[in-house]
């Protein structure tokens, strides 16, 4: 065999896709586990500083233990590996009155559908010529919906399969929260859809690039730094091609979609003012009550996994993507393609923080308010905002 | 008799949440820009920062011995804080002093004096009952140890944390 056989056999088309998408996965999930294991330490530090409180400081790497000569200090980062390493050693304690074949799969049900979500996230432009999303679905978002509506199975069999009256009060509860929740988060991005013309996660991404980020209306259209550079004159007539009233018009329905949106993310994947399934002071632990070691560190992880996907969900389809403006996307050169990546990783991590400072700032809702919230707030806003969309889409020019 | 609770009516910004949601943020926001800045951080980091100026002139941390300013023990080995000691933390083996010592007009001294820091409970009985003020409870509270056997307090180490007390103290004055 010689390498010029296997180049040429690596090149094949469908060789290519196949080791590139192996590849890419492959990354993007050790990334996205290293971001979950960075946010569990980031929520305790925040919620922390915003308790004038230190929060978790001491842990580095023991230099000492494996007889260095001195402690490696990483203002506590060593957490991000110890907290999982703990749970991973304790013993998968089983109460005897559970119902176990269900038990044992609720907590992977809850992990595995946010991590198959990344899958459709544009996470970068392209890289090497290679598109960096792992799966160019042409229905991405309704992908996204369907699956992350499988976590609430998790949740709920978590509940029932315990055998135990509080996880099951927070199985119940999650059921009806995450389902009344999906309408409102389903049917606010119709308006997106409208607009841009596509489910597609890149194509969105694509339209935002060239017409602006969807919660932002004012935008150059067609500039580039060669135009900067060449013809300073003509950088004006970009912005003045980038406005139009029409534009301008959506932005209302649009900040509406965007804040049901990332409100009803909120509630799908259970974070506080919406953390009604595992409300501590009422229902001890919730659903995972019953659950200890690895299993109750994947219905953890799948909480912040969610919180991740989520916020990809938003970065990609208000937020710009990997886009920033004035910066080239990956065909002009393997370094623009690693900028775009990190550009939505920031974008990322900024909603995470959003997240976590949220949490430590809004009390938990009533359980009715929640309802009435969903159903009599978000639902018919949502529906009214398409028809809104749609006027403005055939009236305002 | 029915309690009437007025219901204040809320205005509309008030209703739809969102701009009381963004003062909370900001409150929020107020007091992590001060944290990360290590402003107005209430936790005191403990091995590093200790409160021990503070501690009350009553406090009773872990008990020791003390040795008088002739620089005998102060304990006759009369065991009445072993047989007070609510845990039974304290062991003593008593000895007589030799005919020949200086001391041996007090006829009794510990051979080994024993309490036991997994055990005791710092309720200072034994302070109380000495008749001879040879156990004082100091100030030390973090006693720790890698194993049981170092958990131990024993006659060496009861004089060494207790040191030198002089004259005599009556039950409560400052001294204590």
């Amino acid at each position: 065999m010689d390498t010029a056989l296997i180049l040429n056999f690596l090149n094949t088309p469908w060789v290519f896709l196949i080791w590139t998408t192996f590849l890419k996965s492959f990354i993007l999930l050790n990334l996205v586990l290293g971001l979950v294991s960075l946010t569990v330490f980031a929520e305790r530090r925040v919620s922390a500083f915003i308790q004038d409180r230190v929060g978790p400081n001491r842990v580095g790497l023991p230099m000492t233990l494996l007889g260095g000569k001195k402690d490696i200090f990483l203002w506590g980062l060593g957490q991000m590996i110890v907290d999982p390493l703990k749970l991973l050693l304790k013993e998968n304690f089983q109460p005897g009155s559970v119902n176990g074949f269900y038990y044992w799969l609720a907590p992977k049900l809850v992990m595995i559908p946010p991590v198959l979500v990344l899958a459709v996230l544009p996470f970068g432009s392209s890289l090497f010529g290679v598109q960096m999303t792992i799966a160019d679905l042409n229905v991405g978002v309704l992908y996204i919906f369907a699956i992350s509506s499988l976590s609430v199975y998790g949740i709920t069999l978590a509940g029932w399969a315990s055998n135990s009256k509080f996880p099951f009060l927070g199985g119940i509860r999650s059921s009806s929260q995450m389902i009344s929740y999906e309408l409102s988060l389903g049917l606010s991005v119709v308006p997106i859809f409208m607009i841009c013309g596509s489910l597609n996660l890149n194509e969105i991404v694509d339209w935002q690039v060239k017409n602006g980020w969807l919660v932002a209306p004012f935008w150059p259209k067609g500039f580039s730094v060669d135009l900067l550079l060449h013809h300073p004159a003509a950088v004006l007539s970009t912005f003045h091609a980038g406005l139009s009233l029409q534009r301008i018009a959506l932005w209302i329905p649009l900040l509406i979609s965007f804040v049901i949106f990332l409100v009803s993310i909120f509630a799908e994947t259970n974070r506080l003012p919406f953390d009604l399934p595992e409300a501590e002071q009422e229902l001890v632990g919730g659903y995972h009550t019953e659950y200890a070691s690895m299993n109750f560190a994947l219905f953890f992880l799948g909480e912040y996994a969610a919180m991740l996907a989520g916020s990809g969900a938003i970065v990609s389809l208000f937020l710009g993507g990997w886009s920033l403006p004035f910066i080239p996307d990956g065909s002009h050169g393997a370094l623009w393609g690693l900028v775009n990546i990190l550009i939505f990783f920031a974008k990322v991590s900024l909603l995470l923080l959003f997240f976590i400072w949220i949490r430590w700032t809004l009390p938990r809702f009533r359980y009715d308010q929640l309802m009435k919230l969903g159903w009599l707030g978000f639902f018919p806003i949502a529906l009214a905002n398409i028809f809104i969309t749609a006027l403005i889409l055939a009236y305002i020019k | 008799m029915a309690l009437i609770v007025n219901r204040p009516k809320l205005s509309l910004a008030e209703r739809c949440y969102l701009p009381s949601i963004l003062a909370g943020l900001a409150i929020t926001w107020n007091h992590l820009k001060r944290a990360i800045f290590n402003k107005g951080i209430v936790t005191m980091q403990y091995p590093e920062e200790k409160w021990d100026a503070n501690l009350p002139e009553w406090y009773r941390g872990a008990p020791t011995l003390v040795s008088d300013e002739h620089g005998k023990d102060r304990c006759v080995a009369c065991q009445l804080c072993e047989f007070i000691c609510p845990p039974r933390a304290i062991t003593i083996k008593p000895m007589e002093i030799p005919r020949d010592d200086k001391w041996s007009k007090v006829e009794k001294r510990p051979e080994e004096f024993d309490i036991d820091m997994t055990r005791c409970i710092y309720c200072g009985l034994c302070e109380e009952v000495c008749p001879e003020q040879a156990i004082y409870l100091r100030k030390d509270y973090s006693i720790t140890g890698l194993s049981r056997a170092e958990m131990i307090h024993d006659k060496e180490t009861l004089y060494k944390l207790g040191g030198v007390r002089t004259g005599l103290v009556f039950k409560w004055n400052e001294l204590k």
